[in-house]
């Protein structure tokens, strides 16, 4: 396994909410106790449905909101313990790319002033240079010299993608974490923006953390995979392996739901029943057990650990354990 | 900013903005006024301080348009010099309450929890005061002079500013740009004042246009009441109290004065209702 980027370990965040006049506090668990660990070069695809705490991990790796608890390691420095400096000087090496395209770019400001103002606030270019360099990033993601300045509302949905990603290249950082990139977006225009990504990723040397819900998005882009259910990983796998034999009932269940082409190719039908439960009270034991076809005794019990089956390949669920 | 851009910004402002005639009339009324604002001196064709007593409260005619006072100085000339007075008082008191009002609000709003409550406890405060009594306690203890009802009146104006701009950064700061900027590193400076300010700009420049009539009313009562600008300085509102005194022999002293204040305070109303209505997306089309 190459040298990892970023380690993740025990994240949790917790969001206060208050509930009636007598001041009870009560916690939505967002997040509860993720681990994960990207490697340099690599695409980590985190999918769930909606709800389940994917975008606040992104959030929580990007530093724009706090944990509650936790360790964030960037190139083997925790970034809870950094200074403010030394966090704005790391800012540049990690970049994100948000979903919907119409509200991540300021509206008063042109394209070369959203693109070219982070690089000159890392000091990375003087401003007479600012404007050819933004002009050479332009043109990379498939945008022309002549898009320099013009608004974001003279630009369609997929173009407002690409000035999104090329604010995230601005700064030539080494993280990308996108969140859902392509789900604002129509069909069409979703493969050309997922092949840009892709030819990115070998020109600039990237690391994704791509966020999505879509399982056929993910499939296509990430090398390893993990699968969240209620603010935990249930799965993490090679795409490959985890795709051709999931092993969490979850992970099961969300592929079986994938529409396939072949109408003949007989599948195992997995019907979830229920609804997800609320993460401000989740189940004991393990999360998924109210839903889960397979469960055990003891799964009400005991919340099961997230381990290694095999090289690269780890569940959190009893029947593997 | 480009000017492309801007100019094409403008221009589709302007095409909602002209559909209300009433707004564009107030508009012409406003520039007019301000226009013979700034002209007085060669508009007048008295100074307006000379007193001949011997024209003492003449009706209005060819040589005097709106009549004389009771010290036979020309009303029109006075009138004209006072749009000044009553102008810059306005503007000047709403461009003070304007800034604490965004500051405050943006405070409140992009750094939320305490010093937020703080903040808008503080607005709770102040808006909780008799204003106009307020201001008369502070004129009577500083003394009545233009810089003095202008700050005055700046100071006291800017709570409705604050939770406009306040409510505008509550919503604006989840906004995605704004993760971004922050994402980024800037620093809360830049992201307030370049990222989330211009987006909360247009409600308050419509509460700006509002108070500017509102801060002309004030001083007209408040010169009305002798608490505001000292004669011989020509303002509306006391050209209207000492026209008092004379209100059934010489009608003009204060049916003039007026008139000026109704039609400058409908047209700032008028404009920043036209203002409203063509910023916000959601009343366009109503007309």
């Amino acid at each position: 396994m190459a040298e990892s980027l970023l380690e993740v370990r025990g994240l949790k965040k917790y969001f206060p909410i208050q509930k009636g006049w007598w001041k009870e506090r009560l916690y939505i668990r967002a997040v509860d106790g993720v681990d994960l660990s990207i490697s340099r070069g690599e695409v980590l695809g985190l999918v769930g449905e909606s709800g389940c705490g994917k975008t606040t991990v992104g959030r929580l790796i990007l530093k724009l909101i706090e944990p509650t608890e936790g360790e964030i390691i960037f190139e083997g420095k925790d970034l809870s313990k950094l200074d403010k400096k030394e966090i704005h000087s790391l800012r540049r090496s990690f970049q994100i790319i948000f979903q919907d395209p119409f509200a991540s770019l300021n509206p008063r400001m042109t394209v070369a002033e959203i693109v070219g103002r982070p690089m000159e606030i890392h000091g990375l270019v003087d401003r007479y240079q600012r404007d050819e360099r933004v002009a050479q990033l332009l043109e990379s993601v498939g945008l022309q010299r002549e898009h320099l300045y013009r608004y974001p509302h003279e630009f369609s949905g997929g173009q407002r993608q690409r000035i999104g990603i090329a604010r995230a290249l601005a700064t030539k950082p080494k993280l990308i974490v996108a969140d859902e990139p392509t789900s604002a977006l129509d069909v069409s225009v979703q493969a050309q923006i997922l092949n840009l990504m892709k030819e990115l990723k070998e020109v600039f040397g990237l690391t994704y953390l791509f966020i999505s819900h879509n399982i056929g998005v993910i499939r296509h882009l990430s090398d390893r995979v993990g699968v969240m259910y209620l603010g935990k990983v249930v799965e993490m796998g090679k795409k490959k392996g985890l795709f051709q034999s999931p092993l969490h009932p979850y992970t099961k269940a969300l592929l079986a739901a994938v529409p396939t082409l072949d109408p003949k190719k007989k599948r195992e039908e997995v019907i979830l029943e229920g609804d997800v439960q609320s993460p401000i009270n989740p189940p004991r034991g393990c999360r998924f057990h109210p839903r889960c076809r397979y469960a055990l005794p003891r799964c009400p019990k005991e919340e099961p650990l997230f381990h290694f089956v095999e090289e690269d390949r780890s569940v959190a669920c009893h029947l593997y354990g | 900013m480009n000017e492309r851009g801007m100019t094409s910004q403008i221009k589709f402002f302007w095409k909602y903005f002209k559909r209300n005639r009433l707004a564009v009339g107030g508009l012409t009324i406003i520039l007019i006024i301000f226009i013979v604002a700034g002209t007085a001196p060669f508009l007048a064709p008295y100074d307006p301080g000379k007193t001949d007593v011997s024209l003492k409260l003449k009706p209005p005619s060819l040589k005097h348009y709106l009549g004389t006072d009771q010290l036979g100085r020309d009303v029109f000339s006075r009138m004209l010099y006072g749009a000044r007075i009553s102008l810059s008082v306005g503007f000047v008191a709403v461009g003070i309450s304007i800034f604490i009002g965004i500051l405050v609000g943006a405070i409140a709003g992009y750094y939320g929890r305490w010093v937020d409550s703080l903040l808008m406890r503080l607005v709770d405060i102040m808006f909780c005061f008799p204003t106009f009594f307020l201001i008369l306690t502070v004129v009577a203890l500083l003394g009545p002079s233009i810089f003095n009802i202008m700050v005055i009146i700046g100071l006291t104006s800017w709570m409705g500013t604050a939770r406009f701009v306040r409510a505008e950064f509550l919503s604006l700061k989840e906004r995605d740009f704004v993760q971004a900027a922050r994402a980024l590193g800037l620093n809360d400076r830049r992201i307030i004042f370049r990222h989330i300010l211009p987006n909360a700009l247009a409600p308050v420049f419509v509460t700006a246009t509002l108070d500017v009539a509102t801060a002309i009313l004030v001083e007209a009562g408040l010169s009305f009441l002798g608490f505001g600008v000292q004669p011989p300085a020509p303002s509306w509102g006391n050209i209207l109290t000492e026209g008092r005194t004379y209100i059934f022999d010489a009608w003009w002293l204060t049916v003039f004065p007026g008139l000026a204040i109704l039609l400058t305070v409908l047209s700032f109303n008028l404009v920043g209702e036209g203002l409203r209505d063509s910023l916000d997306p959601r009343l366009r089309g109503r007309r």
